[in-house]
């Protein structure tokens, strides 16, 4: 962070916005530096236009209110649903605990943004005094001590085992996005609705064409044209990290990251026993990092599989929220499922109808001639619209040359029959 | 009128115009009036975001100017777009009266009166306005870029004419209902309130508001009975918007308390899945309709 963009400078140089809130304004605004490090160090997204637009919020209502404050301070500091209860959780600690400002305060300074000693003393106290407001009550007894990690996870979800993961080298990855690029899924190119300029297009601009008339005095010489833009839809992949699938782990989790960064609007889950989205965790550029985050977050790797309750739980809480504009959903697993395909069915049928295209990827089914037993693959293979079997899925090469192979795989009728 | 001083009196400017708002949407409400920033309000389809923007345009008051998104919507149907047959007409003029001054012509055809304003455009001009961008989750991606200036500055810069800028900042209300992940972008220029299913009591004054004459007990049996509802495992919850029809629904149908003939009947007015109906019908709604009247 350049020392210009420092919350703590601006802060300390905005009189104007401190001045309007006599006599408390010095001690909060130190408070809610600490208080916004403190939420950057549990992970939400904040950067000095928050706290600036804090404090002016604070400024803009009752602050004996603590409800007020509450309000105020999320719809200022946070832009999501998913963030609210971090948010809670560190807004109950911090502005209760004296003792949180004072280790949260610490906690900043050892970031080394600033020297120790130049941390004012801790004021929340005060503060809590000045949000009380004309009736000073007794304080709460305090929750719980707070504890020094400050790293406020949401949950406390145990590992159920960790991934150990091999990476590929800086040259293997490399040659894995090229191959992404060419990656293009069954009906890939859809046409907007959006247009651009294009000379064989069938539809006359006229703006551009009077752009182009006026450079030439007026006269139309030319008529200029537009098309509608071609591009891919929206691509859900849905990724089965069960046990039986342990051994494609990797090449998978590969396949994931390059094609969340490769590719626009791609949204990624993991599902063994639960489902776990880890789009954001795999948008980091870097592998190794991205993949070190999703096992910190993915409880399940290894384990058993509840393909129908996973696929429930995705129509339930996502696919409104994922599956607009035309998805693409691209649903990857051996189809073995431990609860003997209780709901799968239907919970397939349910995810096909809210997508464009289903597309189920099977490591499992590679010998020709094979009859699915598992009442899983049978329970699901009515429900999908195009089923690739993947003969060898030692490489990414494999896997992204049989999803672009333009035939389908193997008919599901005959499957089925 | 002028903007309410405090998060009292916005709840009770809301509460005039028929919302009941609790504590944390008033706050939140009151800061995007004070403090000029737009409000992105998400929440589940049903749950009054909308509303919102037409109560403080009748009540502050404001024309409201309202956008409503869709897929593929752009620039000129959401900004402004060049009348390019007056364009074209007033190119003619000027050769047949034998002008050739290229620039001049070019100043003459950019003119602010061959511009046709469209929503955004109309919100920053004239009179101060309540500007209600309405379901952005439904428009693409690329027409979220087109929102950042405005959300920002309340401006719109057109490049054959120059920036155009609020004399008064339009209040700028968008809804989403979370079909898609709106960008960061817009997120970071905006206050956030999530819009929740209200709790018992305040559904229950809302009922009071917008169905009157609906019996006291009806209204206290039908409130408890959704609450009890948005407990269970349904792929669509009913939102507000549900209770209110149902209980006019139930109304209109005479029904003094809540019996498994009627409620069943009226079932497709809550809820608007074919699986979440039969899951309930019978059994589950006569287990509910019990509990609702336990109290």
């Amino acid at each position: 962070m350049t020392p210009d963009r420092d919350p703590a400078r601006i802060i300390a140089g905005g009189q104007p916005l401190l001045a309007s809130a006599p006599g408390a304004g010095g001690h909060i605004a130190t408070n809610l530096l600490a208080f916004t490090r403190l939420l950057r160090r549990s992970g939400l997204p904040l950067g000095p236009g928050e706290a600036l637009s804090a404090l002016a919020a604070l400024n803009a209502i009752e602050i004996g209110d603590r409800r007020q404050v509450h309000a105020a301070l999320r719809a200022v500091m946070v832009h999501r649903r998913e963030h609210f209860e971090l948010f809670d959780q560190a807004f109950q600690l911090f502005w209760r605990d004296p003792e949180a400002a004072a280790h949260a305060a610490a906690m900043a300074a050892l970031d080394g943004n600033k020297a120790p000693a130049e941390k004012p003393p801790p004021a929340s106290r005060r503060l809590a005094e000045a949000m009380q407001g004309e009736k000073p009550k007794p304080r709460p007894p305090e929750p719980e001590p707070p504890r020094q990690d400050m790293s406020f996870t949401v949950s406390d979800r145990e590992k159920l085992q960790k991934l150990d993961f091999e990476a590929m080298s800086a040259a293997e990855i490399a040659a894995a996005k090229q191959e992404i690029r060419k990656l293009s899924l069954p009906f890939d190119e859809k046409p907007t609705r959006r247009f651009r300029t294009h000379p064989s297009g069938r539809i006359v601009d006229l703006r551009a064409t009077l752009r182009q008339s006026l450079r030439l005095g007026g006269d139309i010489l030319k008529l200029e044209h537009k098309q509608r833009q071609e591009k891919p839809p929206p691509l859900v992949v849905l990724c089965d990290i069960s046990g039986s699938m342990a051994r494609y782990a990797q090449i998978l989790l590969h396949f994931l990251h390059a094609v969340t960064n490769e590719r626009d609007r791609v949204h990624s889950f993991l599902f063994g026993t639960r489902l776990t989205n880890v789009t954001r965790q795999l948008r980091h550029r870097d592998p190794e990092f991205a993949f070190e985050m999703v096992s910190h977050i993915v409880p399940d790797w290894s384990g058993g599989t509840r393909i129908g309750e996973s696929l429930g739980l995705f129509n339930k809480l996502w696919a409104r929220r994922v599956l607009g504009q035309g998805a693409v959903v691209l649903l990857i697993t051996d189809g073995l499922d431990r609860e003997g395909a209780a709901g799968l069915a239907e919970a397939t049928d349910r995810l096909r109808q809210s997508c464009t295209r289903l597309i189920w990827l099977n490591p499992l089914l590679r010998f020709s001639g094979f009859q699915p037993k598992s009442q899983g693959i049978r329970a699901m293979l009515p429900h999908v619209d195009d089923f690739r079997p993947v003969h060898n899925l030692e490489s990414l090469r494999a896997l992204i040359q049989t999803l672009s192979d333009p035939r389908t795989g193997q008919s599901r009728r005959m499957m089925v029959a | 009128m002028s903007l309410p001083g405090s998060v009292a009196e916005t709840q009770a400017l809301l509460a005039s115009g028929g919302y009941v708002a609790d504590k944390a949407l008033a706050t939140t409400i009151h800061l995007a009036l004070t403090m000029g920033r737009p409000l992105f309000l998400e929440g589940e389809p049903g749950t009054g975001k909308t509303e919102i923007a037409k109560v403080l345009a009748a009540k502050l008051p404001r024309r409201l100017v309202r956008l409503q998104c869709y897929d593929g919507l752009d620039i000129s149907s959401a900004a402004y777009e060049w009348n390019h047959a007056r364009q074209l007409m007033a190119i003619r003029l000027a050769e047949a009266s034998g002008e050739a001054d290229r620039a001049a012509l070019e100043r003459g055809i950019y003119d602010r009166k061959f511009l046709q304003p469209r929503p955004l455009l109309d919100a920053l001009e004239g009179s101060p306005a309540v500007l209600l961008i309405d379901e952005l989750d439904r428009a693409d991606e690329p027409f979220e870029a087109f929102l950042l200036e405005i959300l920002a500055d309340f401006q719109i810069t057109i490049p054959e004419l120059g920036t155009v800028k609020a004399a008064t900042p339009p209040v700028v209300i968008i809804t989403s209902n979370r079909t898609r992940e709106v960008h960061d972008a817009v997120r970071r220029r905006c206050l956030y309130h999530w819009v929740g299913y209200p709790d018992a009591a305040r559904e229950h004054a809302i009922l009071k508001l917008r169905a009157p004459g609906l019996p006291e007990a009806l209204s206290a049996q039908v409130v408890a009975f959704v609450q009890k509802l948005r407990d269970g495992d349904y792929f669509k919850l009913p939102g507000v918007a549900e209770t209110i029809d149902w209980a006019q629904a139930l109304a209109a149908l005479d029904a003094k308390a809540l019996e498994q003939g009627v409620v069943d009947e009226t079932l497709g007015v809550l809820l608007k899945y074919q699986d979440d109906i039969a899951k309930l019908k019978g059994e589950e709604a006569a287990r509910l309709i019990a509990e609702a009247q336990a109290g």
